[in-house]
């Protein structure tokens, strides 16, 4: 549609003017954005002073434990975190040229499904028990692309995203299909839009991991074919290896690591993920016992001074207690919340293969 | 002798239809299973959901009731055991679930859920000597004795897992079945419940059924690894066997599934197609052939039967030649395998 791209273009070169010229050529820019909830004193920062980018094209994981935030800045892109009882307490979300968090609802309407769609975990709990998948699709194709919005479009998205003897499976109802398919039919429906971002937030945990591998090959063809971006959202650094380009780790609210994906899983540079690395059973190498974190997550309302990760960190020193590091370079790409990262033996690929 | 014995275990349940309940058809969910443990020690059993794994792991304790086959513990039958001596048999052998929230009463403090089996076996003599019993057994697993009187909600995940080891641990079982005890935890957590397995494992040598999905983790902590499809033992080893040396295309699928984090390294991935079938209308033949990759004329008409290829090591696929190759594992004895540089 060329009034669309002329639009955006335009767009792209008023916010290129903006203050912040270095970030015109991203796709996604969260600046700096914390996040609270509830009302009680003081509220519960689900994160903080997160910063992340996508560019065009690009594949981004975003990786941490449950309850470390992942989820909430997943959601905050599209602002579907409805406020309250969220508040966003600071921080600027730019996307494709647009803020986010000042935009009237209106233009998010617009920007929701045309810019950037979801996937999310459960696939059975995001589509309509009661309406057909075929359906379900033409409803996205009618609201954001209403030329396209055709039985036969249908038909072509389901044939993308894998399904066998897709004329026939359009009538199906999410019920009639198992996990793996209807996941792809979720995807289907978040690509009829034909967004430039597609999140995905944990999109392969709830199946199979035969089924697991199937769907995260289905991604990474559909990007070499769309030549849209991703934000995978996981706790599996397995998947993150076979898909990522770049990483972000988030630990307890704040990105605590980013790097480039093979960069970070050779030479991580924060002990969190140097330990969480070392925590996946590696196939094949038998040790006695598992490298595990002591300790759990710490909850949102109730979160250490200093370093946050300090009670888990083997490494912790009595510094770590009271300053609140900051992000810091560590290479080119390569950022880290540990100010004693060189200083560390985080190696855990290299040094395993040696003993 | 053997711990625990099984021999050709089946259980199906009936599919029944309409308002009077007529049985349409039976699902086989387990079919004709051996399977043997030693005591003290740790046997893996991995497939994907709907593979009857957790079926089979209650029918060995008797909480689903096989249609065939026998169960011998310690060289006793007791598939036909009931009343008093199955409860009594029962204090041998424990389950651990999956899901610690719902395997747990919302309305009982841990020290009751972790007393009950002490009461329920009459255990201890007292009420004083319950209370240190459950301290010990509270401490044993990690966990401060002095939330004894909290509730489970109180815990967070992999707590309320502890608590389950606990409660198992409470009547000093010989087996535990573990069904998936750590799927619903985070990668960090996972560690510590597995090395607290292990650790339990030595110090009271406990055998342990271990029932997942993760390959990996099976492997890691199990001496012999059992792979099911569809009711089906399809392929047995050790552990270190299975892996270097998988012979049914299945098992070669799954070790290929398993995401390898050294960027460095270059496996050849199996990406299966499709998705199990449903049990109750299997696949004629091998249940496995709609998927396979290398499947035959034959493997669509005649079931493979469980054979030993190996000494310890037995496959049940119609592709596995003489010379003990498979067309998925053609040098069965180099696979490309990462560890095998380190090794």
């Amino acid at each position: 549609m060329p009034a669309d791209s002329t639009c955006q273009s335009r767009a792209r070169v008023l916010y290129g003017a903006s203050s912040s010229p270095g970030a015109a050529s991203s796709l996604l820019d969260i600046k700096n954005l914390t996040i609270e909830f509830g009302s009680s004193n003081p509220p519960a920062r689900a994160i903080e002073d997160v910063c992340l980018t996508v560019q065009h094209g690009e594949t981004v994981c975003l990786v941490g434990e449950s309850g470390s935030g992942k989820s909430v800045t997943a959601l905050s892109i599209a602002r579907l975190l409805s406020s309250p009882p969220a508040r966003y307490v600071q921080g600027e979300i730019w996307l494709d040229g647009h803020e986010i968090l000042g935009s009237p609802e209106i233009v998010l309407r617009r920007l929701r499904g045309r810019i950037v769609s979801y996937v999310f975990q459960e696939p059975s709990a995001s589509l309509n028990p009661v309406r057909t998948i075929g359906s379900q699709i033409l409803e996205a194709l009618k609201l954001h692309q209403p030329s396209l919005a055709t039985r036969e479009e249908v038909v072509r998205l389901l044939t993308i995203v894998g399904i066998p003897s897709p004329e026939t499976r359009a009538g199906d109802y999410p019920h009639q299909m198992s996990g793996g398919m209807q996941q792809r039919a979720a995807i289907a429906m978040a690509i009829a839009s034909r967004p430039k971002l597609l999140v995905a937030d944990e999109p392969t945990t709830a199946l199979d991991v035969t089924v697991q591998a199937q769907i995260i090959d289905l991604m990474r063809e559909l990007q070499a074919r769309l030549g849209m971006a991703i934000l995978l959202i996981t706790h599996n650094l397995g998947i993150v290896r076979e898909i990522a380009n770049r990483v972000a780790v988030i630990y307890a609210g704040q990105i605590v690591e980013s790097a480039p994906c093979s960069e970070l899983l050779r030479r991580p540079r924060h002990p969190y993920t140097a330990a969480l690395i070392k925590a996946v059973p590696d196939l094949g190498r038998r040790a006695n016992r598992l490298h595990a974190i002591p300790c759990q997550v710490p909850s949102p309302f109730n979160r250490p001074k200093g370093c946050r990760f300090h009670p888990r960190c083997e490494f912790a020193r009595p510094e770590c207690e009271q300053n609140p590091p900051m992000l810091i370079p560590a290479g080119l790409g390569h950022w880290t919340r540990c100010p004693w990262h060189d200083r560390l033996p985080l190696a855990p690929l290299s040094t395993d293969s040696k003993a | 002798m053997s711990l625990l014995q099984v021999r050709q275990l089946s259980v199906r349940f009936p599919v029944r239809r309409g308002l009077l309940g007529h049985v349409r058809a039976w699902l086989r969910a387990v079919d004709s299973v051996d399977l043997e443990i030693q005591p003290g020690e740790t046997v893996g059993l991995v497939g994907e959901s709907g593979c009857g794994k957790s079926t089979l792991g209650r029918a060995i304790l008797r909480l689903v009731e096989p249609a065939e086959g026998q169960i011998l513990w310690k060289g006793t039958d007791v598939t036909t055991l009931s009343g008093r001596e199955l409860r009594q048999w029962r204090r041998q052998a424990q389950i651990i679930f999956q899901d610690p929230i719902n395997s747990l009463d919302p309305r009982q403090t841990v020290g009751d859920a972790i007393g009950e089996a002490l009461d329920v076996h009459k255990l201890t003599p007292n009420r004083r000597d319950r209370q240190d019993r459950i301290a010990v057994l509270m401490e044993s697993v990690g966990l401060d004795p002095s939330r004894a009187s909290d509730y489970p909600h109180e815990f967070s995940g992999g707590q309320r897992q502890r608590i389950g080891i606990a409660r198992a641990l409470a009547v000093q079982p010989d087996l535990i079945v573990c069904d998936e005890p750590v799927s619903a935890l985070d990668v960090s957590i996972q560690a510590q419940i597995v090395n607290l397995l292990l650790d339990l494992q030595k110090s009271r040598g406990i055998a342990y059924l271990f029932i997942a999905h993760d390959l990996a983790l099976v492997e890691h902590i199990s001496r012999k690894v059992l792979v099911m499809y569809l009711g089906r033992i399809v392929e047995s080893a050790d552990a270190a066997e299975l892996l270097h040396r998988p012979l049914h295309p299945y098992t070669q699928a799954l070790i290929s599934a398993v995401p390898v984090l050294d960027p460095d390294s270059r496996r050849k991935r199996i990406i299966l197609s499709g998705e199990v079938p449903s049990p109750i209308n299997p696949p004629s033949g091998c249940a496995f052939h709609p998927r396979c990759p290398w499947a035959e004329p034959r493997c669509k008409s005649i079931a493979p039967a469980l054979r030993e290829v190996r000494p310890g090591h037995k496959a049940a696929c119609h592709l596995i030649t003489s010379d003990n190759s498979t067309p998925g594992n053609p040098t069965a004895t180099n696979m490309e395998m990462p560890e095998s540089q380190s090794l």
